[in-house]
């Protein structure tokens, strides 16, 4: 079963979320990131070489105009490598675990496996980013050595406020069994930007 | 709950048979290890089982069986099944099919329920997660947090997780050990089936290891045995090398080659990485030291540099003339206190003399000194590196020596200074209850402190400039001798080994699983598959890094400066043994 919805994330970039459910215990979430934009990518491109033309006309150097070009494929090519993020894959697994990949516009995927035994509880976070308020999905781990404490992993799905109403009711209304059930917190206030995540300590 | 079946992709096409392996109950996962076949003898069975519960103190047993059929189930093929679950009894059984040629797999687990309720059996939902046995059995988990319980090797097997998968499937080596060729009484299916897996060069190497090992322990202890002897502990011997690097670097080598030449076995996985890295990392010093002393002796590099080593340190002492003739003029236009200036730059005028004198002294036999420290390249690149490191030391002792001058008589005037002013206030320094206490002096010890306290003020930017630029000095030799030692460390500390383990062989160090969904069509089982996740670049460094000889300043930015203002001296590298200052 497959279904497909539309959301804009704080930037105003447009974001696809697709579900689909294998099986009544095993439910994937995929979340795909607005694509590089050719202008964004121009004006960097332009920017740069303006500035490596001046520095020339001052200098005298042609080493300054192959440094700027070096400069814009390996800027480039470490961007689509280590930033940017084509789409995000939430898989739950009943009674395994949770399994977070990012697959990145260069082709790599990272992917991070959480088990189902380390997993306290799932929660909505609120953060204050500049003037507003965004939510943001995260998944509450349990130290391994105090039962108590906590240890925090934030998924990138992000939201602005006015679309949370039509968000929740998509969100599986049956917890599947095993999963522990959902609650609200509200966050410290910090400034998150798209592409963040926080590593599990300890 | 949804029941889980790990079953090895090498059993995927085996024939039908009999499911052997370990039933996780707090996961409610089943780990298939092997596969059966037929014919086979029932008490034979057991006996394999229970030899391979000994062996790995993991508790093996039949699960259930597999099915690799035709299109039709026979009728009496499933009655044969179904009298096996009454001779091998577990719960769950499992009962496995897969039809022959195509994708189509179905999985049953069913309990039975106790005879008296007369209710038929429960079936549960299976999961199967397929595994590639051979990679799960050579990778080694890394958790996130080193957990008290999960040792490896430990009394039992663990039952966290998934370590309890990669746990069961390591111990059970004993289950592995059988190959189809083997004339048995038990014909098993796993990775190995097909032929033991096993390489000439590695069994070689192990048999090699035994005597070669030997030799070298018994070489090495004679070496330590010879350092440590009497003659060495004289004084003022340890006092010069304690101050060398190069003895530090020679002995930290020293304790890594015996530690890998020892003859104990690693009794870890992470003390086996250890041994591997430290040999890695011995091996490449040595090569990169060997192309240093061929690339030196191509070139004559050697006698190029001796024959430019004294007019450098000549040109080093005439540039410190000058700077000192220009601190006795006007520097940078600020007047100084002519009596003063005149006595100290004499005084190091005079220093420098003796330095060249002595340099001069020494220039006949540079050439040959330098030829014999390029030999002890071949000891290892980081070895010539401490060398370098210590020429640069003794090259530009007397900058040291200024630094140290100018630093005490700072120092004392600062002290001076302090004292007067609180005397100049009215107040004095209690030793007794360590703080500044109101003091009524007399009319003398006023005017005398106050003419005391005038001229030191007024002396006090001469003491200050000379002060400055010889920290200067000393601390831009400092830098060079900093980046000489951060290259020395990264080559002592960097686990090649393992680094090389994870770009060529990177289910070997697992961060974790990760799971793909294999293609699911409405009415069959769930099948995932379970992929070995590699631990990151970042975590493999920091998990395996190699103890290094450490001499790393201890001062954070804020304790410098303060130590900097009030002229104490600046130790930047203190070695293990020393005591604090």
């Amino acid at each position: 079963m497959e279904e497909e919805m539309s959301f804009s994330d704080i930037y105003g970039g447009r974001l696809a979320l697709q579900r689909r459910c294998y099986s009544p215990s095993c439910r994937e979430f995929c979340l795909s990131c607005p694509r590089l934009s050719l202008r964004s990518l121009t004006a960097v491109t332009c920017t740069v070489w303006l500035v490596a033309y001046g520095l020339f006309a001052l200098c005298e150097n042609s080493m300054i105009l192959s440094a700027a070009i070096f400069i814009t494929l390996f800027g480039l090519l470490a961007y689509l490598h280590f930033v940017k993020i084509d789409q995000e894959t939430l898989l739950i697994i009943d009674s395994l675990g949770i399994q977070m990949t990012s697959s990145y516009a260069s082709g790599k995927e990272s992917t991070t496996f959480i088990e189902m035994g380390d997993v306290k509880d799932i929660i909505i976070n609120e953060a204050i980013y500049m003037q507003k308020v965004i939510y943001y999905l995260c998944i509450l781990l349990n130290d391994p050595l105090e039962p108590h404490r906590i240890s925090q992993v934030v998924p990138v799905f992000q939201l602005e406020r006015g679309r949370q109403s039509d968000r929740l009711p998509h969100v599986p209304d049956r917890d599947p069994p095993g999963m522990p059930t959902r609650g609200r917190c509200s966050a410290h206030p910090g400034p998150h930007s798209v592409a963040t995540r926080a590593h599990s300590s300890a | 709950m949804v029941l889980k079946a790990f079953f090895p992709t090498c059993c995927a096409s085996a024939d039908s048979g009999l499911l052997v392996g370990r039933w996780v109950p707090e996961q409610s996962s089943a780990v298939v290890l092997a596969v059966v076949h037929f014919p086979f003898i029932p008490i034979h069975v057991k006996e394999l089982l229970a030899q391979v519960r000994q062996a790995g103190r993991v508790g093996v047993a039949v699960l259930g069986t597999w099915c690799h059929r035709q299109q039709e189930p026979e009728e009496s093929l499933g009655h044969f099944l179904e009298g096996l679950r009454t001779i091998f009894s577990h719960k769950p059984w499992f009962q496995l099919c897969r039809e022959r040629g195509s994708n189509l797999w179905s999985c049953k687990a069913t309990r039975w329920q106790k005879p008296a309720s007369a209710s038929a059996p429960s079936e549960d939902q299976v999961m199967l997660i397929f595994y590639d046995q051979r990679k799960v059995l050579l990778s080694q988990l890394h958790p996130p947090a080193a957990l008290p319980d999960c040792q490896a090797g430990g009394a039992t097997a663990s039952t966290r997780g998934l370590a309890a998968i990669f746990d069961t499937v390591a111990r059970s080596e004993a289950l592995f050990r059988s190959d189809r060729f083997n004339e048995g009484l038990v014909q098993l299916s796993h990775w190995q089936s097909e032929g033991v897996e096993a390489s000439i060069l590695v069994e070689l190497a192990k048999w090699a290891s035994g005597p070669v090992c030997l030799l070298l322990a018994s070489l090495l202890s004679l070496i330590s045995a010879a350092s440590s002897c009497r003659v060495f502990k004289l004084w003022p011997l340890p006092f010069i090398w304690s101050k060398l690097s190069t003895w530090e670097q020679l002995t930290h080598r020293l304790e890594q080659l015996t530690f890998i030449f020892s003859t104990q076995k690693a009794e870890n996985p992470s003390q086996l990485m250890r041994k591997a890295n430290t040999l890695v990392s011995v091996l490449l010093d040595v090569t990169l030291g060997l192309a240093l002393l061929s690339w030196l002796h191509r070139k004559d590099c050697i006698g190029q540099l001796a024959d430019t080593l004294v007019p450098v340190a000549d040109q080093v002492a005439e540039e410190l003339q000058h700077l000192l003739q220009w601190l006795m003029g006007a520097p940078a236009g600020l007047k100084m206190n002519r009596a003063l200036d005149q006595v100290l730059g004499r005084f190091f005028l005079y220093h420098i003399h003796l330095w060249i004198s002595y340099i001069h002294l020494m220039s006949p036999f540079v050439e040959r000194i330098l030829w014999h420290v390029g030999l002890s390249a071949c000891l290892g690149l980081t070895v010539a590196l401490s060398i370098l490191s210590d020429i640069i030391a003794l090259l530009t002792f007397h900058i040291y020596c200024f630094y140290v001058y100018g630093a005490r008589l700072y120092c004392l005037k600062i002290c001076g200074l302090s004292s007067l002013w609180r005397l100049f206030r009215g107040k004095k320094w209690n030793v007794l209850r360590q703080r500044v206490d109101s003091c009524s002096y007399d009319l003398d010890q006023l005017f005398i402190g106050t003419l005391l306290f005038t001229i030191l003020v007024f002396l006090l930017p001469t003491t200050a400039l000379y002060y400055l630029v010889f920290t200067l000095l000393r601390l831009l030799v400092v830098t060079v001798q900093g980046v000489i030692h951060l290259l020395m460390d990264l080559i002592n500390s960097l686990p090649l080994y393992a680094l090389g383990l994870r770009l060529c062989r990177p289910y070997r160090l697992a961060a974790g699983a990760k799971f793909r969904i294999l293609e699911h069509k409405a009415g069959e089982p769930l099948r995932l598959l379970m992929q070995i996740n590699p631990l990151p670049y970042n975590r493999v460094v920091h998990t395996y890094r190699l103890p290094s000889c450490g001499c790393h300043p201890k001062h954070s930015w804020g304790s410098l400066c303060r130590k900097l203002f009030f002229g104490e001296l600046i130790y930047p590298w203190r070695q293990r043994g020393d005591k604090q200052d």
